[in-house]
């Protein structure tokens, strides 16, 4: 959506080695578009989770090299950016299947052995545009704490800002991709009660049920809509149960 | 509340905000009561619906005058793309009169590379067939990783497929298709025991139950999520999967322009563009064709901001149309309730459900409720827009926008310190980023068009009216009727995307390569267009949308 300019004031940033002259007070997307930058490449959701809009830029007073979702982050007077479309990265493949014997935090360590190496220099974490804690969560997974480094590495948006940094070649967010789902598919407990609900799917009281519902007339079925018995919002997981159990199966 | 939580927002709504901290102490004695406001008749439903909601309004819409839907309203900005001549590349091979050999060939070729489409080529492969996945952008880029909320799925004791299926049909105002709902519902658990096999991450209780909730106009908590990134966390899932098999190729920033078909009429192939080579054309061709290229939210229907992804611009649509194929329900579009207002460089993005499915309420800028928060979507937006227009109760940004407060600070009120950080990990740190504490302030929304509720007819294999081609995921139409439930889009590309992949490998394997690939059945499209008098620069697909306007130095 174009917004209106109102009060914004106009500054000078340098995009991919060229001048534009953007207001400000917008996102780096929004600005360059409003300085007539058709994006192509380098953007996506427009909302900050698909990491396609990764840039790296400085800003004068700071040596400091910073990154950025560009749909995200704001503009800021003479500033430089250099999008990064497009990373080589190093993704491994692999079967989620465990062979014997294997646990899932030394399959991901055989994976991506650079794990082991980090020198702790804080590169990663300093440059995540979506401030996690990168290296702690590299930590995490050279330690086989699987749960701890799911839960720091969740927000992670795949931009690979951090492997493009790591002296140590590690690709951070590709080894904390493989060991969310080796976490997700063999150490956290599956739901019982989902296996049960597919047993029920496939009954002939299912079938049955579904061909009454469906052989009703308009005024029957709106009728049963409105007389529907709503799980209360506080109720303990599993516990409630309706009065009228017929649509139960 | 500290005042200097609220110094992010300009004085016209400080004020405001001010109320609403005012009166949220009441209205949560008032929840903990077990009170809540009241649920619309569905009579009244019927009336807010018919007076505010945006798909009502008549100049919204137009009638069309070229194919198979001839004289049905649309959008009106869909019905111009619906009739517009084709892109540049495929006139001339129009001209031409002769497709020239295929660059690339496939058994099963996949038009997206979002949810359904990934999800197809998971199912599909598992056939040893060869699947080439082409997508405009970036893999991953779509409307599915940007899905907050969540998954339905009826997994709970206290629910089933067809509790699910009622609570399906209410929603969609009883205009579903009863066979693709009856799909939808049936194969929720096994959906979500896929996505639990891959390792996707649900919250979950340690005993490995997955934690449930409900969403607007479910009857059951039935709503599975991954924080509050369940699209980051279910497309990051399936896409590394998908690369992970090797019949499975994929060409980003390679949208498809055309269908392709022989004399029999069946879909044998696809045109293409190259983004980043000049937008060269070229054939592809296939046995079976899947069509999951999503929504239209980048039209920007009656200029509403859009929740979606850049390239969200309804081109599936265009080209089954120009192929003869029929859509439904494509004037109801769905209008989240919930678009952020203010902060203005977030305008239209989502501030997800959930935050009311957890008691967060709307209220107007005096801090009164005027809405049971857990209406149907469309009724809740409609009672949005009524608020702001027809009593002037919304708040008014500096630039003029008006809108109705979400509450959020309730949630901790409510649950306990913490909640809303724990819940919302992406949105909360967002927002910090920004100088807005969530667990403080209230969120300025206004509704953000948010999904198409209608599109191509399938059956429920995914298949279409054209031998070959399949179609699944947003793009598709009936499933939801007028209206979608939070959390059944996720559901349904991913039961979609199953059978469509399925059948659409069967199909693969089961029949030659089919006749000539060529063009004809947009000629008389062509003829159509010209006779309605069409002008040519008016073009389509639309592939990008178009921002800004030229100031560059
Ligand atoms: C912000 C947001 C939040 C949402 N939250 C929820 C939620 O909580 N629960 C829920 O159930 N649903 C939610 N939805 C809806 C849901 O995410 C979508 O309906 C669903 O993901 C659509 O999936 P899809 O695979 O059909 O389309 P998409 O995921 O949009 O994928 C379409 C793909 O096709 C590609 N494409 C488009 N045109 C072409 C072309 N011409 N050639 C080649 N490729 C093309 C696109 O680039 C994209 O990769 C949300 C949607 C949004 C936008
Ligand atoms: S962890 Fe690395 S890849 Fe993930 S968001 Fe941060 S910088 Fe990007
Ligand atoms: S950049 Fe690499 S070496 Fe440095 S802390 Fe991060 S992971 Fe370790
Ligand atoms: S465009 Fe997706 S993160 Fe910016």
């Amino acid at each position: 959506m174009m917004m209106t300019p109102g009060n914004d004031q106009w500054i000078t940033i340098h995009y991919d080695g060229e001048p534009y002259k953007v207001p400000s007070g917008r996102t780096m997307v929004s600005a360059l578009e409003t300085a007539g930058v058709r994006f192509v490449r380098s953007i996506g959701c427009r909302g900050g989770v698909c990491g396609a809009c990764t840039a790296f830029y400085r800003t004068p007073e700071d040596a400091q090299l910073k990154s950025a979702l560009m749909c995200q982050e704001e503009v800021v007077d003479g500033m430089s950016i250099m999008p990064m479309p497009f990373f080589p990265q190093n993704q491994m493949s692999y079967d989620l299947e465990l062979p014997k014997g294997m646990t899932p935090q030394r399959q991901v360590m055989q994976l991506y052995p650079e794990v082991g190496g980090c020198i702790m220099c804080q590169e990663c974490t300093r440059i995540c545009p979506v401030g996690i804690d990168v290296m702690g969560y590299v930590g995490m997974i050279k330690r086989g704490d699987f749960k701890a480094a799911a839960e720091a590495s969740f927000t992670c948006v795949q931009c690979q800002a951090c492997a493009a940094r790591c002296p140590a070649r590690i690709s951070q967010p590709n080894a904390a991709l493989a060991a969310r789902r080796f976490y997700g598919a063999h150490m956290v407990n599956r739901a019982e009660h989902l296996q049960k609900a597919r047993e029920k799917v496939n009954t002939e009281d299912m079938k049955r049920g579904f061909r009454r519902l469906k052989r009703m007339d308009a005024e029957e079925l709106k009728n049963l809509y409105q007389r529907r018995e709503s799980e209360p919002a506080q109720s303990a997981p599993g516990t409630w149960l309706p009065e009228d159990t017929t649509l139960l199966g | 509340m500290s005042e200097r939580a609220l110094n992010h927002l300009p004085e016209e709504l400080r004020e405001s905000a001010l109320e609403v901290a005012r009166t949220r102490e009441d209205r949560i004695r008032r929840i903990q009561r077990g009170e809540s406001f009241p649920q619309l008749s569905l009579t009244d439903r019927k009336a807010w619906l018919e007076d505010f909601h945006p798909d009502y309004r008549a100049d919204g819409k137009r009638a069309l005058k070229v194919g198979v839907n001839k004289d049905e309203g649309v959008p009106v900005e869909l019905a111009n793309l619906l009739e517009a001549w084709p892109r540049a590349s495929v006139r001339d091979l129009v001209e031409n009169g002769r497709i020239p050999e295929a660059d690339f060939e496939t058994d099963v070729l996949i038009i997206g590379a979002g949810g359904a489409g990934v999800t197809a080529a998971i199912e599909a492969a598992k056939s040893g067939l060869d699947v080439l996945i082409t997508t405009k952008l970036r893999a991953g880029d779509s409307n599915t990783i940007m899905a907050e909320g969540g998954i339905q799925g009826a997994d709970q004791e206290c629910d089933s497929p067809l509790q699910h299926y009622l609570d399906v049909l209410g929603g969609g105002h009883f205009s579903n298709d009863p066979d693709l709902a009856e799909a939808l519902c049936h194969d929720g658990p096994d959906a979500l025991s896929w996505l639990e096999e891959l390792g996707m991450l649900f919250d979950k209780y340690p005993t490995g139950r997955m934690k449930v909730r409900h969403g607007g106009g479910t009857s059951r908590k039935r709503l599975h999520s991954s924080g509050d990134m369940t699209g980051l966390e279910m497309m990051r899932v399936l896409w590394d999967q998908c690369r992970n098999l090797r019949n499975v190729n994929v060409m980003e920033f390679c949208p498809i322009v055309e269908l392709l078909t022989d004399d029999d009429g069946r879909v044998v192939g696809a045109v293409m563009e190259r983004l980043n080579h000049g937008n060269e054309m070229k054939v592809v061709k296939a046995k079976s064709v899947i069509l999951a290229t999503g929504g239209l939210g980048r039209l920007h229907l009656q200029s509403f901001p859009t929740s979606n992804h850049y390239g969200a611009t309804a081109d599936g649509l265009v080209l089954t149309y120009r192929a003869g194929l029929p859509f439904r329900d494509l004037q109801h579009n769905q209008y989240h309730p919930s678009g952020i207002a203010f902060p203005e460089q977030k305008a239209g993005l989502l501030i997800t459900e959930k935050f009311r499915g957890l008691g967060a309420q709307l209220v107007n800028r005096f801090g009164d409720e005027f809405v049971y928060s857990l209406e149907p979507r469309d009724v809740t937006t409609a009672a949005i827009i009524r608020e702001c227009s027809e009593f002037s109760h919304g708040a008014t940004t500096p630039s003029g926008n008006v809108g109705v407060w979400l509450d959020i600070p309730m949630i901790d009120d409510l649950h306990g310190k913490g909640t809303i950080e724990k819940e919302f990990p992406g949105r909360y740190s967002e927002f910090y980023r920004h100088g807005i504490d969530l667990t403080k302030v209230p969120v300025l929304v206004y509704p953000t068009l948010h999904y198409q509720n209608g599109g191509v007819r399938i059956r429920v294999d995914g298949a279409t009216g054209l031998p070959g081609l399949y179609a699944a995921g947003e793009v598709s139409g009936g499933v939801h009727g007028k209206n979608r439930l939070m959390g059944n889009a996720l559901l349904e590309l991913i039961v979609f995307g199953l059978r469509a992949g399925r059948a659409a490998a069967e199909f693969a394997s089961q029949t030659g390569s089919g006749g000539q690939a060529g063009l004809s059945h947009i000629e008389s499209y062509l003829d159509d267009l010209k006779a309605a008098d069409v002008e040519e620069t008016r073009t389509a697909p639309m592939l990008l949308p178009r921002y800004g306007k030229a100031l560059a130095i």
